[in-house]
């Protein structure tokens, strides 16, 4: 029963993982005041990007490093256009969305010939942390998790701390709160925006590695399938604060493998892949009811 | 011109700056440098430009293909005016696939259920996908109202519910049994659409959409509520201090939205092949074809048609240029976001604007 039960919490930490790194994207970006939708583009342009880069250099890491350099390009689109530009980022983040979905297709046919899916013979996957597995309790949960999942962990407790505890933080959140007075005290407010985002191009392309190197080891078009919007919705249900990002994602990770579970028993395949979405749209309600409330009176 | 290039006359260039201040220079210049942006994809990825668009044009605008060519134009028309009505008072509708597959899938179930002669049941089942599908894009004004949830977030997370409860409903309850396939019977003859002369894939459905283009083209101009949109979408605090109801805007444009998205749904389903076929309706992307051709003409309801016309060239001419250049379809994607991309990047020329004048 034991072991049932840590392998998993083992599932829920891999379902998570992706979104946490998209969330914590999207987070970084509403703290400097940017509606970052562009998440669930980025993560499949980063997890084909990674595959790529696993497959022409070798190693699963090569294409990690390749996931992260070319999603923070790629989201260099949203960053000029929304930071220098003053362009409306909802609508640039539609483009490029469906640029990756076309672009991923595309080169999947052009550069590898195959359409669909790619997991080429020797597509060299993330390794999986298999020295733990004699630890107990930790090995149940670790020892089949590529290090990328702890690794989400203490990069969104730096990045919260960073945010809290430092100078550029502090500025950084400034920006966000307000730009004018961040202006006038001299915080350069588009390049903290831009940089913001760029990072957070980064960052979706280290989710979509994980997504696609480390759950497993192929890549599928449009296999973020949803993820994304899924971390904009828990960008949205914390509301400014990143430390509270990892209980939002567990959640949603708990109703996706859940849902794989309840396939296992002969639950329909439709219905458990609607789950996250219902539960996230009824968690993001029950967490707004103050918020209706609080209009109300002021209506 | 009679001037010479190197030095226009003041007449000449102002007559230029005119021109390039019409309205009509931003989305083509959009439409031509995306053009260009795929012609040097399709290069790099050592292909033949060229062939590939020519390839596109013959396989949408040849004569035999365009009863099909039409019939796509309306439904990419029709999946433009559930994201234009939003858009004109500034919200996203991203959910026109869950709302498209309700209306196919209320139309087919009317279609099949109610025994009515074809006069009566054709206008019942498009009405009935109208009213569930309307109702469920609704939804999303509520919470955005009530509960802070943007529309273009709960349409997002709406749709993958609404498109995977109908692909249950097809597999487990009302799909046909013994199908390979999830898919509903053939619809009856009396719950089809009515055919236009002897044409077999545009029928009286197109005019249907054609009613509703006109419809939101009145509204839009020459109604109270079509005003209010634009007054909210220019300046939502200036409306709601004007007096308008946002919420009540926000429902109706919704509803009319997801009504428009169902109406689609209900046109495909009963015609050819006749039958809601699991993922038929969402798979050659309509939902964002039209969203792109919403966006290229500003939410504008005149300019609609002819935006679509451009999508509907890329998706038709796709497969062709697929066959016949061997560059991917999925090239018509590209070119839709990157259509988007240039057009919401249009704000670096206002950039460069203010920035000469204020030097």
């Amino acid at each position: 029963m034991q072991i049932f039960e840590l392998s998993f919490v083992a599932a829920v930490l891999l379902a998570a993982t992706p979104i946490l790194y998209a969330a914590l994207a999207g987070a970084i970006s509403a703290q400097v005041g940017v509606f970052n939708i562009a998440l669930e583009g980025q993560m499949l342009w980063g997890a084909f990007a990674a595959v790529a880069g696993s497959y022409y250099t070798g190693s699963a890491w090569g294409g990690v490093l390749i996931a992260l350099l070319s999603t923070a390009l790629f989201a260099v689109i949203l960053a000029v256009g929304s930071a220098r530009w003053k362009a409306d980022p909802i609508i640039i983040a539609i483009g490029t969305n469906l640029l990756a979905l076309g672009l991923t297709g595309f080169l999947l046919r052009v550069l590898f010939d195959v359409s669909g899916s790619f997991s080429p013979r020797g597509l060299e996957g993330l390794p999986k942390m298999g020295f733990l597995a004699d630890v107990p309790v930790i090995g149940p949960i670790f020892a089949g998790q590529t290090l990328l999942v702890p690794l989400a962990f203490v990069v969104i407790v730096a990045v919260g701390l960073w945010l809290k505890a430092t100078p550029a933080g502090l500025r950084l959140r400034g920006v966000g709160e307000h730009p004018d007075a961040a202006a006038s005290l001299g915080v350069n407010v588009p390049s903290f925006q831009m940089w913001a985002t760029i990072l957070g191009g980064a960052l979706c392309g280290i989710a979509g590695a994980q997504l696609a190197l480390g759950n497993v080891t192929v890549f599928t078009e449009n296999m973020t399938a949803g993820r994304g919007w899924i971390a904009v919705a828990a960008v949205m249900l914390v509301a400014g604060r990143p430390l509270w990002l990892p209980l939002a994602c567990l959640g949603f990770g708990a109703a996706e493998a859940l849902g794989f579970r309840l396939q296992g028993i002969g639950a329909p395949q439709q219905l458990t892949d609607a789950a996250p979405y219902a539960i996230t749209l009824v968690v993001l309600v029950l967490t707004r009811i103050r918020f209706a409330r609080s209009r109300k009176v002021s209506v | 011109m009679t001037s010479t290039p190197t030095k226009p006359q003041p007449r000449a260039r102002r007559l230029l700056a005119t021109a390039l201040r019409h309205p009509a220079v931003v989305p083509l210049g959009a439409v031509v440098l995306a053009l260009l942006i795929g012609a040097v994809i399709i290069a790099a990825a050592g292909l033949d430009p060229l062939t590939a668009y020519a390839a596109v044009l013959e396989g949408s605008l040849d004569p035999r293909q365009l009863d099909y060519t039409f019939s796509v134009w309306g439904f990419i028309c029709g999946m433009a005016l559930a994201a234009a009505i939003p858009l004109r008072m500034g919200e996203f509708n991203l959910g026109g696939n869950g709302q498209m597959v309700l209306g196919g899938l209320t139309a087919a179930w009317v279609a099949l259920n109610v025994p009515l002669p074809g006069i009566l049941l054709v206008p019942l089942a498009v009405l009935a996908a109208a009213i569930v599908a309307g109702g469920f894009g609704a939804l999303s004004a509520p919470l955005a109202t009530r509960f802070g949830i943007p529309i273009i977030i709960s349409t997002l997370l709406l749709s993958p519910i609404a498109v995977a409860v109908v692909s249950y409903l097809l597999r487990f309850q009302i799909g046909e049994a013994g199908s390979a396939v999830a898919q509903t019977p053939r619809l009856p003859e009396q719950g089809r659409m009515w055919a236009l002369g002897d044409l077999s894939y545009s029928n009286t459905g197109l005019l249907v959409i054609i009613a509703m283009m006109v419809a939101f083209y009145v509204v839009d101009s020459r109604s109270a509520v079509g005003f209010e949109l634009r007054v909210v979408g220019a300046n939502r605090r200036f409306g709601a201090y004007g007096g308008v109801r946002v919420g009540r805007l926000a429902f109706g444009a919704m509803a009319a939205a997801g009504a428009a998205a169902g109406i689609v749904g209900a046109i495909i389903v009963m015609s050819s092949p006749y039958r809601l076929i699991d993922g038929a309706l969402i798979s050659p992307g309509y939902t964002f074809a039209g969203l792109a051709a919403a966006l290229l003409a500003g939410g504008r309801p005149a300019l609609i048609p002819v935006t679509a016309i451009l999508f509907t060239i890329l998706q038709v001419g796709g497969a062709s240029m697929e066959r016949s250049a061997d560059v991917p379809r999925q090239l018509s994607d590209v070119l839709q976001g990157v259509v988007i991309v240039v057009l919401a990047l249009r704000t670096v020329l206002d950039q460069r604007r203010t920035e000469r004048s204020s030097a």
